[in-house]
């Protein structure tokens, strides 16, 4: 018996149209669990205060401090090298062996897995380098894990700068250099910070790789040397000890209002590349 | 350009302002740091410890890590901490440490508060773990499966826990592996078929402790040795402490500090003989 | 033209630019090295037969079989990608086909929260929603490959969607549009023309994807019951080699330690292999 085309058709859009709204009823579904379960311990002096009794009580201000500083130093080691990697690749070379090989060496390590990371940075800072669980160790192991992020989005940003403003800077006697930094990068500027904050998304949420090289220390961090605990470190350790359920979902209320913010921005920034060239 | 030196610069001060040696302490005295590392059954009273003793000695910053208790060995023996943790006795080669009992820690084998099994033997334990009895129904429950629940290897709970209990015997491949005396609680506490042993210092209202050999653990049954599985919290230096570190161990040691550790359900070293 | 001063400047930054551009390749150089370093001894003193294919994993006691962690991330990766693939090349083909502009707005944005949220995050919500469900109405512990799989099949979502999206939106136009052109339904020119020819791609995305699924640590630790034995059932337990090395890392030393790298290498060759094949089907796709 032949079905008709046509009911077949109408049904295919509606399994579609369903698996999409599924998909994002998901995200819907742990966005509402987090909020209703986190907010009620959500509060100014929640992020204010020390923990108290293992996080028992208390706030998770010094995993705050440990997540900004781990982010900052990332990005401070990240950016120079990955803005850098992605300029050699789109202004100073043409392709050739050379950038293919580059190439290789960034989708590598882009296909590394966190706990890859968090092995070799136990092993090289915390052990052989006698950095021990530091802030140093924790930002070093993140700079190369967000390498390839920022180097992909930044060069795609420069790649999309139309020819024609480099050609026009160049006839003006411009250098290499100067029209890179004064034509090229300001152009491709909120391209190459939609790549920074999407490093400072994975940051935040990187575990594995974070607990074996920057401790777990409830202590607030107060120089490069000093363990301590990101927001998503704190949280697994509260929510796996079941030392309280409800900091828990509070700590991921945070960790969620974060991302969900540095995602707005992004969008914000994508939509200004698009609105410009239109 | 210009903005682009000054975040440059305002990095560079950043990194500078948090380097070590950049002391932001108003007192005249210097801060002492004492740093504290290894079983992650020691570090929750430790974490305890290092808090009320921070009250009275604000110059003083304790800091805890977990890693386990042959991490803490390893640290301590490479000096790269003050205080080693320790929730076992020390092997032969690593007699080189100096072991001070800090107190006393039952190993409670918990289960749910749903199942009605309270009482086991000793042998009953170790046939659970080593996979010969795999029915609540052989000890009296109901027709299900027991979901034992055990600590990886290389914990210092899972240690003890093989030397006074399994013997020669070795835990089944089958059984589950949580990596923390708390975890291993959670898995008990939600799951009503589980069985899983861990620290008596960390038994609340959410699993219960059974009996075994029809004593129940309590500091009383240890105290008494009638509860006899038991090992010692040790903490370990190599040679001398520093003076910071032989402070806080004093503490620890103190009246104050024993009793602390006596309101978290361990036993006091003096208790012991 | 250019003063010498800036000819010399020139030249400075071409050097640092190229200095930072190998650093990727030297970053690279040094994971594998370390691991290397720290995990082929093993595989020297306790040979390779014993380690991949040895049942039994009792560090401290000489024993450093991997076999069924292996067998156990293969087993997860499968059963992630039999849950997410079909989820997932089904939103991605809603997204570029059917999706209206109103469709888009809401879709793009959620797919990046869904990447976004953390690992532990995924991980703690299958312990407290799925572990239990799965434990009254299906039995087991509630700890098993079923759970893993359900949430690893969640979390490779995002990649396989957006790579299989951009594979579906670069087959020309005027094969949409002559499939229809002949009569034929939109579904039938979805699963019959775009598709097709959007192959390689979307098995780029699979691929990905499983990488995604077998490099995934906190979440499988969270859910899976970590028991060391080859799971008998989708409702058993079992271990990964991520999570074999997660658990023990902290406490290990000498020989143990030396067991997790191995593990690693072990971990890190698979992922590399995935990554290669699925960059190579990518491609073979361009070159078409």
């Amino acid at each position: 018996m032949r079905v008709n085309p046509r009911s077949v058709n109408t049904f295919a859009a509606l399994c579609l149209n369903a698996q999409a709204l599924f998909t994002v009823s998901i995200l819907v579904v742990i966005i509402c669990i987090i909020f209703i379960k986190g907010i009620a311990n959500f509060n100014l002096e929640f992020i204010l205060s020390y923990p108290e009794d293992m996080g028992r009580h208390g706030g998770i201000f010094p995993s705050i401090v440990g997540t900004f500083f781990l982010v900052l130093l990332s990005l401070l080691f990240a950016a120079p090298l990955g803005l850098g990697t992605a300029i050699y690749l789109t202004e100073y070379t043409r392709e050739s062996r050379l950038t293919t090989l580059v190439r290789f060496g960034v989708e590598s390590l882009a296909g590394v897995p966190s706990i890859i990371y968090g092995l070799f940075g136990f092993i090289f800072f915390v052990i052989k380098l006698k950095m021990g669980w530091s802030l140093l160790a924790g930002s070093l192991t993140m700079t190369i894990m967000i390498l390839p992020t920022i180097i992909r989005t930044s060069e795609e940003a420069i790649k999309s700068v139309p020819a024609s403003f480099r050609r026009v800077s160049y006839s003006l006697g411009a250098t290499r250099w100067e029209t890179t930094t004064r034509v090229v990068l300001p152009c491709a500027a909120p391209g190459i910070l939609t790549g920074i904050m999407l490093s400072v998304g994975r940051t935040i949420s990187e575990t594995a790789a974070v607990i074996f090289t920057m401790g777990s220390s409830l202590r607030l961090p107060t120089s490069l040397m000093d363990s301590g605990r990101t927001m998503a470190v704190h949280f697994y350790i509260l929510a796996r000890e079941g030392i309280s359920l409800e900091k828990a979902y509070a700590t991921a209320l945070v960790l969620v209002l974060i991302i969900l913010s540095i995602n707005a921005v992004a969008y914000y920034l994508m939509h200004r590349i698009t609105s410009r060239y239109s | 350009m210009a903005c682009c030196r000054a975040i440059l610069l305002a990095g560079i001060a950043l990194i500078m302002s948090a380097c070590p040696g950049g002391s932001n302490h108003t007192a005249v005295q210097e801060s002492f740091t004492v740093n504290i590392a290894g079983s992650t059954s020691v570090m929750p009273f430790s974490e305890k410890l290092a808090e009320h003793f921070m009250l009275e000695h604000p110059t003083f910053a304790i800091n805890v890590q977990a890693g386990g208790s042959t991490a803490g060995v390893q640290a301590c023996i490479s000096h790269t901490v003050d205080i080693g943790m320790c929730s076992r006795e020390l092997k032969a080669d690593e007699k080189v440490l100096t072991a001070i009992p800090i107190c006393y820690d039952g190993i409670a084998i918990v289960v749910n508060p749903r199942n009605p099994v309270t009482s086991l033997a000793l042998s009953q334990v170790r046939a659970i773990f080593n996979g010969s009895i795999k029915n609540w129904s052989e000890l009296g429950w109901i027709d299900r499966r027991i979901d034992a629940v055990s600590r990886e290897e290389g914990s210092g709970t899972r240690g003890a826990f093989e030397e006074l209990v399994m013997g020669t015997d070795t835990i089944d491949d089958a059984t589950m592996v949580q990596d923390s005396n708390g975890s291993v609680r959670e898995v008990v506490a939600t799951d009503p078929y589980a069985i899983g042993y861990l620290s008596l210092g960390i038994v609340d209202a959410r699993v219960t402790a059974v009996a075994i050999d029809n004593v129940k653990p309590s500091p009383v049954t240890i105290h008494e040795k009638q509860y006899k599985i038991v090992r010692p919290f040790l903490y370990l230096t190599l040679g001398t402490p520093s003076e910071a570190a032989q402070l806080f161990i004093n503490y620890v040691l103190s009246d104050d500090g024993q009793s602390i550790l006596l309101k978290e359900g361990l036993i006091p070293a003096y208790d012991f003989s | 033209m250019t003063s010498p001063n800036a000819a010399t400047r020139e030249r400075l930054v071409s050097l640092t630019l190229t200095v930072f551009a190998f650093s990727s390749l030297f970053f690279l150089f040094l994971i594998f090295l370390f691991i290397l370093i720290e995990g082929l001894p093993l595989f020297f003193k306790a040979g390779i037969k014993h380690i991949i294919l040895g049942f039994k994993w009792a560090p401290t006691r000489g024993s450093f079989g991997i076999f069924p962690m292996i067998v156990s991330s293969c087993m997860v990766t499968v059963g992630a990608l039999l849950i997410g693939a079909p989820l997932g090349l089904g939103c991605a083909i809603y997204l570029a086909e059917y999706a209206g502009k109103q469709g888009r707005i809401y879709l793009k944005p959620s797919l990046e929260l869904l990447a976004g949220i953390p690992s532990v995050v995924y991980g703690f919500l299958g312990v407290v929603y799925i572990v239990p469900v799965i434990r009254e109405y299906l039995g087991g512990s509630g700890f098993s490959l079923l759970t893993t799989s359900l949430v690893l099949g969640i979390m490779i979502l995002p990649t396989v969607i957006s790579i299989s999206y951009d594979a579906l939106m670069s087959v020309p136009r005027s094969y949409r549009e002559g499939s229809l052109a002949m009569g034929a339904t939109k579904w039938q020119t979805v699963y019959r023309v775009v598709v097709p020819s959007a192959r390689s791609g979307i098995l780029a995305s699979f691929i990905l994807g499983m990488g995604r699924a077998v490099g995934e640590t906190m979440a499988v630790i969270m859910v899976a019951g970590n028991a060391l034995k080859i799971p008998s059932g989708v409702l058993e337990p079992l271990r990964t080699l991520t999570s074999n090395i997660a658990l023990e890392l902290a406490y290990a030393s000498g020989d143990h330690r030396m067991g997790l790298f191995s593990t690693g290498v072990v971990l890190l060759i698979i992922i590399m292999i995935l990554n290669y094949i699925a960059n190579f089907v990518i491609r073979r796709k361009v070159l078409k």
